[in-house]
């Protein structure tokens, strides 16, 4: 679960963890008790447009320095990262 | 200057008619900061130029400019919330030196509204945890008590407004966050209904369990913050139009129900006849009580700690340590991200990031949050019945007093969680909620206060207001 979380976790911390979760997820199993027979499959609420017209887009750029500068690491308006594909 | 008393609607008063200006207003709160705030540890950090903004008010007052409804009032806002040029660090290392690059909608409301902002306060780290202790920055403390918590994750929020170290603050509350620890520092929160104020610029917990609301010496002062922050905003698609039903109670007619079968497990029995005096308390100004029946708030708390990790490790997704916030190198890509993201959440935040992963993934999923969900719709069901037949609930807001500092941390975090099992539920429904002081439990020769939540239909925080103004004595 970890790794599917995406966080390196050392093995004592993984060992408190499991405790943890294990007393948290009995707990919450609580829900299985409930007598959900009359609740439909999906609940769907009154749904309504959202969505603005596509139209005055800002000036390119306006904001990536500020952007920018909260980011690690960048290298000529790009941020960079480590090469995904190994040769 | 003295602030003990003190109210927005006062101060504004006060201002209008030349008492005091709002630089002599902001100065004494600045004052109290530096006497308290190293013990509070209430605000991670202070706008040093809040004193020129508050004498452009000033200035503007003399020219007897129209001015907003705020102006001059000095605010503390919660480290979650967007405020442009500032740090913001939602009291995580992994945000340490991060910069606003724009401010959160009801940021810029209270701005536009005049407020003066005097920093960002502390919290539990991304807003998970009922005690402010799960700050990155160091726990927070009660202002009634300094042994003990002031509540959370609003945490410093209420411990500013409560030690006078603001006139307002906001926070956001996901399953307690504005109301626990207000009832905890003996002040007002409200939760509004899901969405009337707009959460652009507040870091996500939790979507579908996220509220913004403010922090406040009185029913009045909240309704004056609401009332700034409320409405529509094309940046939020949640976000819906308050009614606009203020002023149409009649109080005549108002009903309150009180629920038979809330749960006692791990509630103090004070907390239980603090609301009976309560209940006393509202049929003696008038209002008629029901009982009502409310059977599927005891899932509330097992749903809530399926349903908010979900959703929290869905939006703790981003933080990766590429375009912004703490990196920490790895042996490759995926490297970088694990190890960023170890380095840079807490404990709490890590236990939630991977329970939530867990009830998410295939095979458990329609067990856990599935479930949850269908669960959600019962507690949604049970209150719209309820309010067929009232016009409001009431029920405590905690189930104990403060607690000290260190004694709910070190043991299970299920200790923590239960905290929850009176708030949690307006989370799920959506439904507006406001805790109010209601008395006080005598521990260690220390007043601690309790509060009363009072909870109406959606989009009716005028009931709220009503009440609990008529509660607290107000005007």
């Amino acid at each position: 679960m970890a790794d599917l979380a995406r966080i390196d976790m050392p093995d004592n911390e993984l060992e408190e963890l499991r405790g943890q979760l294990d007393d948290i997820l009995g707990y919450v199993s609580e829900v299985q008790k409930a007598d959900v027979s009359n609740v439909p499959a999906t609940i769907v609420p009154e749904l309504r447009n959202v969505f603005r017209e596509d139209a005055e887009p800002h000036r390119g750029g306006a904001f990536t320095e500020a952007i920018l500068s909260n980011a690690p690491s960048t290298e000529n308006g790009f941020l960079k990262v480590k090469k995904i594909i190994e040769k | 200057m003295n602030l003990k008393g003190l109210t927005i609607k006062k101060a504004m008063e006060s201002m209008t008619s030349g008492e005091f200006t709002s630089e002599e207003l902001t100065q004494a709160y600045l004052a109290n900061i530096k006497e308290r705030n190293g013990e509070l540890n209430a605000y991670l950090s202070i706008f040093e130029d809040a004193l020129e903004e508050a004498k452009k008010v000033d200035q503007m007052r003399a020219k007897g400019k129209k001015l907003g409804p705020l102006a001059g009032i000095p605010m503390a806002i919660k480290d979650a919330f967007m405020v442009k040029g500032r740090e913001v660090r939602a009291a995580s290392k992994v945000l340490q030196g991060h910069i606003a690059t724009y401010d959160a909608t009801a940021v810029r409301k209270l701005r536009e509204a005049g407020a003066i902002l005097l920093g960002m306060t502390n919290m539990d780290e991304f807003a998970m945890g009922a005690s402010s202790e799960n700050s990155a920055y160091g726990p927070v403390r009660n202002p009634v008590d300094t042994l003990r918590v002031p509540g959370g994750s609003s945490g410093g929020s209420a411990a500013a407004v409560a030690g006078g170290l603001a006139l307002g603050a906001i926070g956001s509350d996901t399953g307690c966050s504005v109301r626990l620890p207000a009832s905890f520092c003996g002040v007002v929160g409200l939760k509004p209904t899901y969405g009337a104020i707009s959460r652009h610029g507040l870091i996500a917990m939790a979507s579908s369990l996220d509220h913004v609301g403010p922090i406040t010496n009185t029913v009045g002062d909240a309704e004056i913050l609401f009332d700034v922050m409320k409405g529509i905003d094309p940046l939020d698609s949640t976000s819906v139009e308050s009614s606009g039903e203020a002023g149409k109670v009649d109080n005549g007619e108002i009903i309150i129900g009180v629920p038979m079968d809330l749960p006692t497990d791990g509630v103090d029995p004070r907390v239980l006849a603090n609301l009976k005096e309560s209940v006393v308390r509202l049929e003696k100004l008038g209002y008629k009580t029901k009982e009502i029946s409310l059977p599927n708030i005891r899932y509330a708390i097992p749903s809530y700690y399926i349903i908010c990790p979900a959703e929290v490790s869905a939006n703790m997704a981003r933080f990766d340590g590429m375009r912004y916030g703490l990196h920490v190198d790895g042996d490759n890509l995926l490297g970088d991200y694990k190890r960023s993201r170890y380095a840079g959440f807490g404990k709490e935040v890590r236990r939630r990031i991977i329970l939530g992963t867990y009830v998410l993934s295939a095979g458990y999923y329609d067990a856990y949050y599935y479930q949850a969900t269908r669960v959600r719709e019962l507690i949604r069901q049970d209150f719209a019945r309820a309010f067929e037949s009232v016009n409001a609930i009431v029920m405590p807001t905690t189930p104990g007093p403060a607690f000290k500092i260190g004694t709910k941390s070190k043991r299970s975090p299920l200790e923590m969680y239960v905290e929850d099992i009176f708030t949690a539920p307006t989370n799920h429904t959506g439904s507006p909620a406001i805790s109010v002081p209601s008395g006080f439990v005598e521990e260690e020769g220390k007043q601690l206060p309790l509060g009363l939540q009072i909870i109406a239909p959606h989009l009716r925080e005028d009931v709220l207001f009503s009440i609990g103004k008529r509660f607290l004595g107000e005007e």
